[in-house]
């Protein structure tokens, strides 16, 4: 035989088309619809459970059967192909479904209660058979205090964040980012706990006007800030070291001072990165129930006040409300559950909006 | 208007490594001075040092002293923003401002430095883009983003951003290694241009280049890796290129060597 012939051709040569044999279109959905029917047929036939086990079974078969036909058909590198883009499709779908549930069944059920009287109202005078009743002073509250909180926490957590990557050297900023870490790992209730034994109840005498401690939206505030500030630092610290150093470099080559750099080169084109940072914060904070119950003390009443006497937020009330005995409550814990979620998403396009207007855009 | 510049001894550090050893070399105003060698001999370094940009990184330092018509840069009391004013750089790769317009980024020196009429700075950015002959090429998307431009037309920005605050030297880092031909060609031209007013010191691997824009050429090597960076000779271009006087670096321009 000629040399030609016999010579063998190693994997790693050239095949001679470049075409392969593709499975047809429809094949995938008609594995999966096949796939389907009988997982119902096992389960229903058996009588094992529902409509989730069905989908369940389901899928385990799609995924063997859509390997199988790819195998015989395509070979065993697509077959694996196929296989994994599955698995990756249904992890997407197994962590949309959770969000997806949670905004039905708010949407769903907080729709009963939302009407005027819901966002005009407070609990005050709401007795357990009165239908009727609202949250504004939970909204009022949740307002103040997450917006107290923002206040304190976002010019302070980026200084410290500015202070980490532009400035700090050696053990100090190591011993900065160290701390800030721990702090992240703050439970809420303990925040609370410290801000009750040390603002409530040693320093709010001196500022109230009965001169005894008292709860107050500011307290609130307070334990919300030492929980954000963590984020905010982290977060702003994480974005200043991506803006490149070049960028930095080329602000001092043109003789500008350092602190001029940092204001109008480096936070600029971070700052997109820095508000979704200080977003999630703010999310974080907003939904925080127990700090509020420590040291704002919750309450009925509307009080637009933070710096005196007890308010509420809309986490304590959904908190309370969906323990409350009134038959009336549970709908009214939905629909402050809504509010919070449409209040921080709200929030959220806001910021994005505001700091995409400030990015180049023409 | 352009200074002249004097290296006494200049030693760089980084940290613990010595990058550059004893560099002496005078740098005539109104000139194009190229530096050239293999990678790693410290003519960045040597570069960067002149405007005081090496101390940027942390544990970098420099000794020795780099003079600027008899003013040392490195006195105590001199003022780093004022070297780095009169002294501007331009980097290997184009670095515009990604959150400003072109007119932000060419008047992005004199605004940071507290220029406010707009007047001055319309008047500024016209000069220094016709200067960098980017003028026709953006005038009529001043308010357009800087990073949206060619990186040849970056590049260019990025020049006319330094002689927009009117420095008297400037130094070019391997200005062309990211840009093809025809930008570079742009970019000698402009060289040519520039030498009537400023100061140029380019640093570059491409030969050709240093033969074609520079007038003097200073050749930095090595003897083994971890080594300093030393000036081996600097001469006229063209004598360096033609008939230079150490064996180092003939073998080096004709490729025996680096």
């Amino acid at each position: 035989m000629s040399t030609l012939t016999s010579h063998r051709r190693s994997p790693a040569a050239q095949p001679p088309t470049l075409r392969a044999k593709r499975l047809p279109k429809w094949m995938p959905p008609a594995i999966a619809l096949g796939a389907l029917l009988v997982a119902a047929a096992i389960v229903y036939g058996t009588g094992l459970g529902g409509p989730v086990l069905v989908v369940v079974v389901g899928g385990l078969l799609y995924l063997g059967g859509l390997y199988a036909a790819a195998n015989a058909v395509e070979g065993q590198r697509a077959a694996r192909n196929r296989t994994w883009s599955a698995l990756i499709h249904s992890a997407f779908v197994l962590a949309v479904l959770p969000l997806a549930s949670v905004v039905w069944t708010l949407l769903s059920r907080g729709a009963e209660r939302l009407d005027a009287d819901f966002f005009g109202t407070s609990m005050n005078n709401i007795g357990a058979r009165d239908p009727n009743g609202g949250a504004y002073h939970a909204i009022v509250g949740t307002l103040e205090q997450v917006g107290i909180a923002t206040l304190i926490t976002v010019p302070i957590g980026i200084l410290c964040a500015i202070y980490i990557v532009e400035y700090g050297r050696g053990r100090f900023a190591f011993a900065i980012r160290f701390f800030v870490d721990v702090m992240t790992g703050i439970p809420s209730i303990v925040s609370g706990l410290f801000v009750l034994a040390f603002w409530v109840l040693i320093v709010s005498p001196y500022f109230s006007s009965t001169g005894r401690p008292g709860f107050s939206g500011f307290a609130a505030a307070l334990a919300l800030s030492v929980l954000m500030l963590p984020t905010v630092v982290r977060s702003t610290e994480e974005m200043l070291r991506l803006v490149p150093a070049p960028l930095r470099e080329g602000a001092y080559a043109l003789g500008v001072p350092k602190w001029k750099t940092i204001l109008r080169v480096v936070l600029p084109t971070a700052l997109p990165g820095i508000v979704t940072g200080v977003m999630l914060a703010i999310a974080r904070a907003a939904g925080e129930t127990a700090p509020v119950l420590l040291v704002a003390g919750g309450g009925a009443a509307i009080n637009l006040n933070p710096f005196e006497n007890n308010q509420s937020s809309l986490a304590l009330f959904v908190y309370q409300q969906a323990g409350d005995a009134s038959r009336y409550a549970p709908a009214r814990a939905w629909t402050a559950a809504l509010t919070l979620v449409a209040l921080v998403l709200v929030l959220t396009i806001a910021a994005k909006l505001l700091a995409r207007r400030n990015r180049l855009g023409r | 208007m352009a200074k002249r510049i004097e290296a006494a001894d200049v030693t760089a550090y980084y940290g613990g490594f010595k990058a550059i050893e004893n560099i002496n070399l005078t740098v005539e105003p109104k000139t194009v001075t190229a530096l050239i060698g293999p990678s790693g001999c410290g003519k960045s370094t040597f570069l960067r040092s002149i405007n005081r940009m090496h101390e940027v990184l942390p544990g970098a330092r420099v000794e020795g002293s780099l003079t600027i018509d008899g003013q040392d840069i490195y006195d105590r009391d001199v003022d780093v923003t004022a070297v780095r004013r009169m002294i501007g750089m331009v980097f290997q790769r184009p670095n515009p401002f990604p959150t400003m317009s072109i007119f932000e980024n060419v008047v992005a020196g004199l605004r940071l430095n507290g220029v406010r009429k707009k007047s001055i700075l319309d008047e500024a950015a016209e000069k220094a883009l016709r200067s960098a002959n980017l003028w026709d090429e953006v005038k009529d998307r001043l308010g357009k983003p800087g990073a949206g431009l060619s990186g040849g037309q970056q590049q260019r920005l990025c020049i006319a951003r330094t002689i927009a605050v009117e420095p008297q030297v400037v130094l070019m880092d391997e200005p062309c290694s990211a840009l093809d031909p025809i930008s570079t060609l742009a970019i000698e031209d402009l060289m040519f241009q520039l030498k009537d007013k400023f100061t140029i010191i380019i640093v570059t691997h491409n030969m050709q280049q240093a033969a074609r824009v520079s007038d003097r050429t200073a050749f930095f090597s090595i003897e083994k890796t971890g080594d300093p960076g030393r000036l081996i000779e600097y001469d006229n271009t063209q004598k360096i290129f033609s008939n230079p006087s150490v064996k180092k670096t003939e073998d080096y321009i004709t490729g025996r060597f680096g």
